[in-house]
């Protein structure tokens, strides 16, 4: 018997249909896991094990009353899950990162919440992350500092920090978290897990407490690419209740995982080997995309002109956006409040000053200067512009390519504070994947390798719109010929619960 | 990014005394829709008589993470109301974000249009109120569609400290925006535009339009320029009116203050000022402008409309005829006076109910008379609504046949006009069942005609008939008539009364 | 680009955020540094270039107007910091 927690999903998927487990045994030793692992890595700000224990028993009824057989019993049936903080869940609080949402409680799930649960998933807890979901560290969170499982001392990514983490050191197999500009690809490379962002509008942001609507998207990390196919499933697909996702039909990610890449166009941009680049990052990617070749893959260079311009108009972009997103957040229907204060223009002021952290804050100011009277045509719209540049490029890219491949991120883990008093380097570690939500284009992040301090790099691969599963194909293809994916951080904690 | 300028616009030219000035006026109209749910999520939109706080879902409470989705109808009836003000429908619309955060803005800004609404280029024929039978075309810049805001009701607790009390019933309520040029005159021009815009959205059912319930809001700006010049004062942007009474008081109030500053050599700034209906005057509210920077940006949650041909013919197909042509078609089709043709297009339902009484044989004035005199007068009674009563228009016909044919006395139509408005009975039955038939029957009204001669209380009024006063006459048609109940055909008991009268007279002489 | 602090004010007072002193200092340092990187933008020609507000090629999607349940006064006033009497309580806005 394996240790439980460091099961992939198709693997516990397996165990729990043929009920060589049990839906509880597989929660409780992740629960056990959570209590060894949390002083150390602190990547859960809420963890629901009575909610957990009671859906694995529903789970395990389900289970049982299959019989064995796979079709009996949705997908993630007695999977444990944990969703970053920004998913709204009915009746367990949900903060977004931030003190401002503190005690905030919904009463309603988010779609892709509505649908793991539908699929079977138990839901383990709520993962840390930068406040709104604003960073690339994890830092930037209200309330506390994920460490990295791989090296205590080091960030885990972010903003999604929490979700990766959780996932690296098997304090759960599969969690969701959102990218608007690197947000699951960073974290995943910079905690050696598989970490995807499906297309802009392929799943719903109902509920998904929004940063820049316009590129936020949700997806998961899990450690494998299989895994990963199978979360996509389950929360994919079109939702009345937000306009932007899209009415497609939403193929068999896991189907398609076979078959190899033999003819498979894969184009390298030269200019994503950024100057930052680290020499270990740039070798292992450079390996891979060698190893993409040997597979049967036909390799080639593109161009992509505009990259250089990407972060300065992400960095308009998002900002204006949250300017707007953020601006609910002033004391008066949930959340923190300043009820001392007698005026409420001065109350709704003082609110924001004590619940909002200084990047939100920064970004907010940012934002808000970017749409403000006299300024929006040098900023907003001249980035809306080069937006336009941006997607052309990958236009042109994928008349010759089915698939990209990049470094996820120019380092690997960083120091805790490192970067925390210099914004822009901070924003540096986005550089090569938020180009791809300015597109709104599919990336995945799989583990490629460790760098000379044992630390995990990660390939990003990019596909066309709504491609997913070329995109999951190329992955898969990718992780069964090596075996970095199957390494586990050595995180001194107690031995891993066995059944 | 125009439209979101935050500096003060030059002021207005001084002008020197003894200028003549000329009021020039544009108004902004907020008209909530008769949608059944709200703008961008389910809630129920009639929210009058609701439990506060009872018709909000996360979407318009604003909270974390939720998404807005376009309600259609609202669409439709924005762009029904667009077209019934001649207004051009654009291929292209989408919505913005509208940012300022205030605590009834739920989010913190509204999903409003900025550069791009659903129409433009429009007008409205007004009636001029300056003359009769004439009429004034005043532009329409936009309609565009939004959301209302949450309601605050001002309190005070025992302590004395001031405090709001939220109900969020009415966030995301859809709201229509109709801003007109600035082509209107006077306050009376102001007046006249509304009642003819109200009855345009009332005709065309897409708002109820009360203003006292808040479903029709204006807002207008006013600025003074000396007759005959074209450049455009500053503008003052006059709010907080709550009926067409109060926009009318508030522009002439308006208008008088502005003479009087540039009259004393003073400038005019553009301001935000308020109506304080108690006082009678404007004040005012520096504060409200100075923050105003909208930061307009596309609304990244909605994909924008393209509205096909296709899609706006649909639309236009169930326009109604609207009350200005209505009007005209009423004065020419049917005879009547401009105020008559006026007053029974009032309502869709009034003209509807004019013209089904004509078409059920009545003859168009006097429909019209009994209408106006008589029937408006029962419905005013009944609350104001045509169906507070249960007259039907063929129940209409028939009695007005009844009169006009000499069976039942005008008196008598209006007792059976009252029962069968209060009844729905049929008016040929009521006269029969009350026996109120018209008597013109000479031999049946001779013996009333001379017991009333010989009444005592008569001898007054025979004397002075016999001393040539011919009008004491009335008074003894009158007491036959009450003899019968209204019934006695007056001309006929007239001629009855005089041959005796006169036949006597001339025996006497004998 | 060098910003303000009284620019910083400014923005803050849109944005209804209360900052210190400290801050104003600070933010007016950070932004003007990272609107400095962005001044790389304006040497760009994009006079011929449409802007993108959305990436994905949606339009028109509405929805039927049609009622859906709201939630119960208790639910729509669970997380308010203040309420009464079925309203939320808040302060009066004293400035106007
Ligand atoms: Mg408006
Ligand atoms: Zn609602």
């Amino acid at each position: 018997m394996p240790d439980l927690t460091s099961l992939t999903v198709p693997e516990a998927r397996d165990l729990l249909v043929r009920r060589e487990i049990s839906a509880g045994e597989l929660v409780r030793a992740v629960l056990d896991r959570i209590a060894g692992a949390e002083p150390l890595v602190q990547a859960f700000l809420t963890v629901t094990a009575d909610e957990a224990v009671a859906g694995a028993a529903a789970a395990d009824a389900a289970l049982a009353a299959g019989g064995g057989d796979p079709q009996a019993t949705p997908a993630l049936t007695g999977i444990p899950v944990a969703l970053k903080d920004l998913f709204c869940t009915r009746g367990v609080q949900t903060t977004s990162g931030s003190q401002i949402l503190k005690g905030f409680v919904p009463p309603f799930d988010a779609t892709v919440v509505a649908r793991l649960r539908a699929a079977g998933a138990v839901l383990v807890g709520k993962t840390n992350m930068d406040e709104f979901a604003m960073g690339s560290s994890t830092e930037n969170s209200g309330y506390q500092q994920t460490h990295n499982p791989w090296d205590l001392s080091r960030v885990p990514g972010g903003s999604s920090g929490g979700s990766a983490a959780a996932v690296a050191a098997g304090e759960c197999l599969l969690s969701l978290g959102t990218d608007t500009g690197g947000s699951i690809r960073q974290p995943a490379s910079l905690c050696g897990v598989t970490g995807l962002k499906p297309t802009y509008g392929r799943v719903s942001r109902y509920g998904m407490i929004a940063f820049a609507s316009s590129l936020d998207q949700a997806g998961p990390f899990s450690a494998g690419v299989e895994g990963t196919a199978m979360a996509l499933q389950a929360i994919a697909g079109h939702d009345p209740l937000d306009a932007t996702s899209a009415p497609l039909p939403v193929p068999d990610y896991r189907a398609a995982l076979a078959g190899g890449i033999k003819g498979l166009r894969v184009g390298v941009p030269r200019e994503y080997f950024v100057a930052g680049t680290e020499p270990d990052v740039d070798r292992l990617v450079r390996a891979a995309i060698a190893q993409l070749a040997a597979l049967g893959a036909e390799v080639g260079e593109v161009s992509l002109p505009s990259t250089d311009h990407g972060l300065a108009t992400y960095y308009i972009i998002a900002p204006a956006e949250v300017s707007s997103n953020l601006s609910r957040y002033n004391g008066i229907k949930y959340g923190l409040a300043a009820p001392d204060e007698p005026d409420m223009i001065r109350a709704m002021e003082v609110t924001r000053e004590r619940g909002f952290g200084d990047e939100a804050k920064r970004r907010i100011m940012l934002g808000t200067y970017a749409l403000s009277s006299g300024y929006y045509d040098a900023y907003y719209l001249k980035a809306q512009k080069v937006r336009t540049l941006i997607r052309q490029d990958f236009d042109r890219a994928f008349e010759r390519f089915d698939v990209l491949a990049t470094p996820t991120s120019p380092t690997t883990a960083f120091k805790l504070g490192a970067k925390t008093q210099d914004p822009l380097a901070m924003y540096l570690s986005d550089v090569c994947t938020l180009p791809v939500n300015m597109a709104g284009l599919p990336g995945i992040s799989v583990p490629c390798g460790f760098d000379a301090a044992g630390l995990p790099v990660g390939l990003q691969l990019i596909g066309k719109a709504f491609d997913e599963s070329t995109l999951l194909r190329a992955a898969y293809t990718y992780e069964q010929a090596t075996d970095v994916h199957t390494r586990r951080p050595p995180l001194p904690v107690g031995a891993r619960a066995s059944a | 990014m125009t439209g979101t300028s935050t500096g003060v616009r030059a002021a207005a030219p001084a002008a020197p005394a003894g200028v003549e000035y000329e009021p020039v006026i544009g108004l902004e109209v907020h008209a909530q829709l008769l949608t059944e749910s709200k703008m961008f999520c389910g809630c129920s939109a009639r929210y009058a008589g609701a439990a506060p706080n009872s018709l909000v879902c996360p979407v318009c409470l604003g909270m974390p993470g939720v998404l807005p989705v376009i309600n259609e109808r609202a669409v439709e009836f924005t762009v029904l109301t667009a077209l019934a003000l001649n207004c051009e429908i654009p291929a292209y619309s989408k919505f913005d974000r509208k940012n300022y955060n205030y605590p009834d803005l739920m989010k913190g800004y509204q999903i409003s249009q900025f550069d791009l609404p659903l129409s433009q280029n429009g007008y409205l024929e007004i009636p001029d109120p300056a003359a009769a039978g004439e009429t004034r075309r005043i532009g329409i810049t936009r309609v565009h569609l939004e959301e209302d805001t949450a309601n605050l009701k001002h309190e005070r607790d025992v302590t004395g400290e001031a405090y709001s009390l939220m109900d969020v019933n009415r966030s995301g309520v859809p709201l229509m925006e109709i801003v007109g040029e600035p082509d209107l005159r006077s306050p009376e021009e102001a007046g006249a535009y509304l009642r003819e815009l109200r009855a345009v959205l009332r005709y065309i059912a897409v708002s109820t339009a009360h203003m006292e319930e808040g479903a029709f809001r204006c807002d207008a700006n006013v600025s003074l320029r000396p007759v005959g010049a074209t450049a455009l004062g500053a503008k003052v942007e006059v709010k907080n009116m709550n009926s067409f009474r109060a926009v009318e008081r508030a522009l002439a109030f308006e208008i008088a203050r502005q003479a009087e500053v540039l009259r004393a050599g003073g400038r005019i700034p553009q301001e935000t000022r308020g109506w304080v209906e108690e006082r009678g005057v404007t004040v005012s509210q520096r504060s409200k402008e100075e923050a105003h920077d909208y930061r307009y940006f596309p609304e990244p949650d909605l994909p924008p409309l393209f509205l096909t041909a296709e899609w706006v013919d649909g639309v236009r197909a169930l326009l109604p005829e609207l009350p200005a042509p209505k009007r005209r078609r009423f004065a020419e089709q049917y005879g009547l006076s401009p105020a008559d043709a006026f007053t029974l297009t009032a309502t869709r339902d009034l003209a509807t109910f004019y013209e089904a009484t004509v078409k059920e044989g009545a003859g168009p004035r006097p429909a019209a008379n009994w209408i106006l005199r008589d029937v408006l007068r029962l419905v005013n009674a009944a609350g104001g609504e045509l169906e507070s009563g249960r007259l039907s228009p063929t129940n209409l016909a028939s009695l007005i046949e009844l009169v006009e044919s000499g069976a039942l006395t005008r008196a008598s139509g209006t007792e059976v006009l009252e029962e069968s408005f209060r009844t729905g009975a049929d008016p040929a039955v009521l006269v029969k069942e009350k026996g109120l038939t018209q008597v013109s029957d000479a031999g049946a009204l001779d013996a009333i005609v001379e017991g009333v001669l010989a009444d005592p209380k008569s001898q007054k009024a025979v004397a002075d008939f016999r001393a040539g006063k011919e009008n004491a006459i009335m008074f003894l048609v009158g007491a036959v008539m009450k003899q019968t109940r209204g019934r006695a055909n007056a001309g006929v008991v007239r001629d009855l009364l005089k041959r005796r009268l006169e036949a006597e007279t001339s025996s006497d002489r004998n | 680009m060098a910003l303000t602090p009284e620019q910083v004010e400014h923005v803050a007072a849109l944005a209804r955020l209360g900052i210190s002193e400290a801050e104003r200092q600070r933010f007016a340092e950070q932004l003007s540094g990272i609107l400095d990187h962005f001044q790389a933008l304006q040497a760009l020609d994009t006079e011929q270039i449409p802007p993108t507000a959305q990436v994905l090629d949606l339009r028109n999607v509405m929805r039927t107007d049609a009622v859906c349940p709201s939630l119960s006064q208790g639910e729509v006033l669970a997380n308010a910091p203040r309420a009464q009497d079925g309203f939320f309580r808040v302060q009066a806005v004293l400035e106007e």
